[in-house]
């Protein structure tokens, strides 16, 4: 009898097609605005024009009278439900229609239901909103100025635009430290406002059924159980009346975590309608007011020997968190994981300080594409590492070399806390270097820079947290931050897995499957994966912060062998032999010392269905709730070149090289989607994704003629390269990988920019490096900041 | 995004198209390729009491070239530029077609709707500027034509009166030696010009014998670097005019500083795009 | 009602405001009648159920919603319904065959060039467009031609090497 080849029946390691392509490449999908219920009403939403002003007003007469339209609720009327303000979740309000004022441009401040969304339209248009304007704040200077309106006069005992204060670290140590230094390295950039913005906006249908009280809800969550949990608090049904259904998401990048009104509203509407209500968001709708990330402000320091090795790091960040403090993340965390910068570094010893800003703009700081503003922390890491690389006169790659946590470090604890396990992060850099072809390179630079063409290099190396929890650390509004997973194996060994996770293109119903596949033999294409519905899926807490493997992924794993531990009981019973002497290959038990004698998985499933031994439970199924004991920790080397055009400030991406060690690779193919995907939104927001605002609150990159994401056009080819070194801690060895290259890549093609101009004196240059910054700093040799508000001469 | 109610009529005659804009006067709005006017209505900035959609009006989907004059009917789709085989002689024309939009607008948008719109970031209206080209507009009473230079009245306004129809906008035929480039500072393929460039040059010899310089996104309408041109005409190319060129083209324009870039920087492209516009491979010699 | 009733041939007495419009939706002769100011990309989603066309932005930038209009890639959502009169529209629903897929499907699949599956639809239309019109395309041109399309998942990649794919198949088939 010859093993399974695990590669032919879809198990670890294969670049198994994607199960859900079938559906989409034939438009067969079923998005959340594709579902359509009898007796659906749709929703559309009335948003405030300014950024901050007292509502005087509001008259909605005119949109009653016209005919289709069929709620029309203002805020006054979920007042009167209790229901004007909802948690958001990071312990902050948020709210749902303003009531008193409204605080961000966007803001939800009406919502009409009606026959069809044009008619709700109709509806909104009829509406007459009378505001006295206020001053708006936008940006953390003005929002903690000493004349500063008080942005959040709601909340009691708030007495400044302050949201939050937090520390890490050592502040004693780091002091001595940095008296101890031969070099100070100092740096001080923006990391501007991004916003996830999937393709597919956000969107709802609640469907209360007045005869059994039940509400069902269709929606774009990444989340969906953290959501019937929010539900159950904000609306105060019970959470078993409660269905939330996550359908195919179009993508979520971290925007679909957390609650928005247009949710709450809907349920309210259909609640009082006693009707489905739709509520599919506009694109002005998903930019202006769901969750942006970043908007950080940074200012560090770092203690330096002249022999290039770190003595101490001291960070200070300015979060403007916009007009709710609605980040999605840990609550032990206020500034999310900032504290992982320079994990893959011996940096001795650091302190962070960061404070949070209430503005008036719109609500948010959610992890985009990221876990928990590690891509900040990583960008911080990776521009003060070339900042300082050069004030110390040394080759970046060399002073990142000696710097770099040596292989035989590990577990290496972090000076903030973090237990960092594995990792060859010299192997990745040589790697890199050697692709990117690095000393011809310089070579080629100094020969190009004598005849006027600016070329420039950047690195960015990295290891980041992936995968929360463990649930000692990590909670989100106290439920700690464990996964899922339920695996049935029918009688015909065909199988079906449900999993807390919930994938918006990640591709879980595929690479799920080769879980399966490799802890029990059943071919990948023998199980179906089913995800998102809370009736039916056990508890996870969802896919964000790259936590579907690392956390999910190991559920099935440990569920998977409680299935097999089960399955060796039931072939002890048709081999007639003790469970001691059964031993396991891939899809098969056999008995010990007689290969020949054995049984299938296949025929262990069947006989739990029709030949279990006496006293034996029926049925071969299990569920495991996975809580892994530490973060995963994958490594990435980012190498980036690029050529200034000095005249316009237009800069071209040469060449890019990524080498990822995300531990063991499921799905291969998978795995290069995700890295590409995220380099090339990392590229968008080193080069023109950002959202900005002008003195008077008004935001600038609300739709897609200003919010700027790359097409096939300029999106640069990326070559990528592999290191393995599996997670110890990990059933199969897995890490997180889909953030990986969007926390990472900004800073290789920032710091690229920065290299071509490394002759001007100029140090920073704040993202994204749109034509007129860099061609301003060239000309005064001067940084250039990106905090708002813009200009307008 | 879900426009206002509007009435809509699909006239077949230039006739019925024309009786129904006189009735309905500034309440009409005529629809051709529609890529910048739908926006507009879903966004609900437009709200017309009518809609004339002209595209099954016969005989405006043309661009020919006649006797060297390049006539391009108001359904001619920017695509149909960017696939032409009639425009040697009309480089400037054949090198902004591609930079309009994005390929899928393309498809759909036409040259005279985008003239019409009269967008301050309208790529055409440069183009057909710096050829010295008109609008033919038909009306009430018959046909005239608009010059270029007096189509555009302000943001997002034309000179055409109530009841008059953009039907084709035409370039004249070139003298001489013909070169021409549209350069287009985009963030990314699909926007709009931060600022954009239309040169067209006419040479005999080494002489240049007209030269057209227009600007796009630098004010607020479409300029014409009127100064930068007659510097040119009469003189050889040489790095001195092309450089007076530059300068005085950067100096005609008006721009406003934004997220997009600040006045010098914007003024600073002008004068680069001028020289790069200028400095063609067969004037490699001169310059 | 404003999405567009779906009805037959015969002649029916229209409701105020409403236009009858006919036109081939995948090969399918479809009359229905429709208010002005319904966009084809709802007709094509609500009136006529054919949800495979997605909406992605208000401002014709993302092309989620392209479709062929007479065989060329248009933005459904920045046309009428009523400009689709007499005209043929060719959906995602209409590529390929129940049984096979269209090579530029089968690219999609085989290349990972989809991950969420949103922008897919009008992502492989222009590309089923350009092969038409280019059936030996260089890279440069597959990413020319979908520069009216974004994506947000893949990083175009493995798109690019999609349509290749399809352009390679079909030439050697």
């Amino acid at each position: 009898m010859t093993a399974l080849d695990e590669i032919k029946i879809g198990g670890l390691g294969a670049s198994r097609r994607r199960v859900e392509d079938a559906r989409f490449v034939r438009g067969r999908g079923n998005y959340t605005d594709d579902i359509v219920l009898p007796g659906m009403l749709h929703m559309e939403i009335l948003r405030s024009p300014l950024a901050h002003a007292r509502i005087t007003s509001i008259d909605t007469s005119r949109a009653w009278e016209i005919p289709g339209v069929r709620l029309v609720l203002t805020g006054e009327m979920m007042a009167q439900r209790n229901l004007a303000w909802m948690p958001t979740l990071s312990y902050d309000t948020q709210a749902v229609l303003a009531t008193d004022k409204v605080r961000f441009q966007g803001q939800e401040v009406c919502v009409v239901v009606a026959d069809d969304p044009y008619i709700a339209k109709d509806g909104c248009d009829a509406i007459v909103v009378e505001y006295e304007p206020l001053t708006p704040v936008v940006n953390p200077l003005q929002s903690r100025a000493a004349d500063a309106p008080l942005i959040r006069d709601d909340k009691e005992g708030q007495v400044d635009n302050t949201c939050y204060r937090w520390e890490v670290g050592d502040r004693a140590a780091t002091e001595r430290a940095f008296a101890q230094a031969d070099v100070v390295s100092r740096m001080q950039l923006h990391y501007p406002r991004s916003h996830p913005s999937p393709i597919e906006c956000c969107g709802s249908i609640a469907d209360f059924d007045p005869a059994t009280q039940k509400l069902t809800v269709y929606m774009t969550t990444q989340a969906p159980h953290i959501i019937r949990a929010a539900v159950a608090l904000v609306a105060e049904l019970p959470e078993h009346m409660i269905r939330i259904v996550s359908p195919d998401i179009g993508g979520g990048f971290g925007n679909k975590v957390p609650v928005y009104p247009g949710y709450v509203a809907s349920i309210l509407a259909s609640i009082l309608l006693g009707r489905p209500v739709k509520w599919i968001e506009d694109r002005t709708g998903n930019l202006a007011s769901t969750g942006f990330g970043r908007d950080m402000y940074l200012a560090a320091e770092m203690a330096l020997r002249s022999d290039g090795r770190i003595l101490a790091v001291r960070m200070h960040a300015d979060t403007d968190q916009g007009a709710f403090f609605a980040d999605a993340q840990p609550t032990k965390f206020k500034i999310g994981l900032l504290h992982s910068a320079f994990a893959c570094y011996d940096i001795g010893t650091g302190h962070i300080t960061a404070q949070g800003h209430y503005t008036n703009k719109a609500p948010g700081g959610v992890a985009y594409r990221c876990s928990f503003r590690v891509t900040e922390a990583m960008f911080f890491q990776e521009r003060m590492m070339q900042a300082a690389a050069v004030d110390l006169g040394m080759d970046q790659a060399e002073f990142r070399r000696i710097n770099l946590l040596r292989d035989d470090a590990f577990p290496a604890r972090t000076p903030f806390g973090f237990l960092v396990d594995s990792g060859q992060y010299g192997k990745c850099l040589r790697l890199g270097l050697d692709a990117i072809g690095y000393e011809q390179f310089l070579v080629d630079q100094a020969e190009a820079r004598t005849r006027g063409r600016r070329l420039g290099i950047g690195i960015s190396t990295m290891t980041e947290p992936l995968g929360a929890g463990n649930s000692r650390e990590y909670d989100i509004l106290g439920i700690k931050m464990f996964d899922s997973a339920e695996l049935r194996v029918h009688m015909t060994g065909k199988a079906i897995l449900r999993v807390g996770a919930k994938s918006q293109g990640q591709g879980h119903e595929t690479t799920w499957g080769q879980i399966v596949a490799h802890e029990l033999g059943i071919p990948a294409a023998d199980v179906i994966v089913e995800e998102g519905d809370t009736d039916t899926a056990p508890f996870g807490m969802g896919t964000y912060a790259s936590r579907s493997t690392p956390v999910a992924g190991a559920a099935i794993s440990m569920v998977a062998r409680k299935v097999r531990a089960k399955a060796r009981k039931l072939a002890a019973h048709l081999l007639e032999c003790s469970e001691e002497d059964v031993e396991w290959e891939l899809g098969r038990l056999y008995v010990r010392g007689a290969p020949h004698r054995g049984a299938t998985i296949q025929e262990c499933a069947m006989a739990a269905y029709s030949n279990m031994p006496d006293g034996m439970e029926p049925g071969l199924e299990n569920v495991a709730y996975y809580d892994p004991p530490n973060l995963t920790w994958p490594f990435a080397c980012y190498i980036a070149t690029v050529e200034v055009d000095p005249e316009t400030g237009v800069w071209d991406v040469l060449r890019f090289v990524a080498v990822d060690d995300c531990g063991v690779r499921i799905n291969p193919m998978v795995v290069e989607g995700q890295i590409m995907g995220g380099l090339t939104e990392a590229y968008a927001m080193s080069s023109m994704q950002f959202q900005t605002y002008d003195a008077e609150g008004n935001m600038v990159g609300s739709n897609y003629m200003d919010y700027l994401l790359p097409t096939a056009w300029e999106t640069p080819g990326f070559e990528l390269h592999e290191v393995v070194t599996p997670c110890p801690h990990h059933p199969i060895g897995a890490k997180g990988v889909g953030e990986c290259a969007a926390v990472g890549g900004p800073a290789a093609f920032v710091n690229a920019v920065h290299d071509a101009l490394s002759d001007t004196g100029v140090r920073n240059i704040d993202m994204p490096l749109l034509p007129d910054r860099v061609w301003q700093a060239l000309q005064d040799g001067r940084d250039v900041s990106g905090m708002p508000p813009v200009r307008s001469d | 995004m879900y426009p206002s109610r509007f009435r809509y009529e699909a006239p077949h005659s230039l006739d019925e198209a024309r009786s129904l804009l006189a009735q309905y006067g500034d309440e009409a709005k005529v629809l051709a390729g529609g890529q910048s006017l739908v926006p507009l209505l879903k966004l609900r900035f437009a709200a017309p009491e009518l809609l004339v959609d002209i595209n099954g009006v016969p005989g405006l989907g043309h661009h020919r070239v006649e006797a060297g004059v390049l006539r391009v009917g108001a359904l001619c789709r920017h695509v149909d530029l960017e696939r032409s085989s009639v425009l040697a002689r009309h480089p400037l024309v054949a090198s902004a077609a591609p930079l309009i939009a994005d390929p899928i607008v393309r498809n759909r948008g036409t040259l005279v709707g985008s003239l019409c719109h009269a967008d301050p970031q309208g790529d055409w209206a440069s183009v057909l500027l710096a050829l010295g080209g008109h609008v033919v507009a038909e009306g009430p009473h018959g046909r005239r034509p608009i010059p270029m230079a007096e189509f555009t009245l302000g943001p997002f306004q034309n000179a055409l009166r109530p009841g008059e129809i953009a039907v084709e906008a035409v370039a004249p035929a070139p003298r001489g030696q013909v070169s021409g480039r549209y350069l287009k500072l985009e963030r990314r393929v699909g926007d709009f010009a931060t600022v954009g460039v239309a040169v067209a040059l006419e040479t005999d010899g080494d002489r240049v014998v007209r030269a057209g310089i227009a600007l796009t996104g630098v004010g607020p309408h479409t300029i014409a670097a009127t100064a930068a041109e007659q510097a040119l005409v009469g003189r050889p190319l040489t790095a001195a005019t092309v450089e007076e060129a530059a300068q005085l083209a950067a100096e005609a324009s008006r721009p406003k500083g934004d997220h997009r870039g600040s006045v010098a920087y914007k003024r600073h492209v002008v004068a680069t795009f001028v020289r790069r516009g200028l400095a063609r491979t067969d004037l490699e010699a001169v310059a | 009602m404003s999405y567009g009733r779906a009805g037959t041939s015969e002649v029916r007495e229209t409701r105020t405001g409403e236009r009858r419009v006919t036109l081939t939706v995948n090969g399918e002769r479809r009359v229905v009648e429709v208010e002005p100011r319904l966009l084809l990309a709802h007709l094509l989603r609500e009136g006529l159920s054919l949800r495979g066309t997605h909406l992605g932005c208000d401002t014709t930038n993302c092309g989620a919603c392209t479709v062929l209009l007479d065989g060329e890639p248009v933005k459904s959502c920045t046309m009428l319904a009523v400009q689709a009169d007499g005209h043929e529209v060719t959906t995602v629903e209409g590529l390929g065959t129940p049984g096979e897929l269209d090579p530029v499907q089968e690219g999609f699949s085989r290349e990972h060039g989809l991950q969420c599956g949103f922008c897919t639809a009008g992502m492989m239309l222009t590309a089923r467009a350009l092969l038409d019109r280019v059936p030996d395309p260089s890279e440069e041109d597959v990413r020319w031609a979908l520069s009216g399309n974004l994506c947000r998942c893949t990083g175009y990649q493995n798109i690019v090497k999609a349509v290749l794919w399809a352009a390679d198949q079909e030439r050697t088939s």
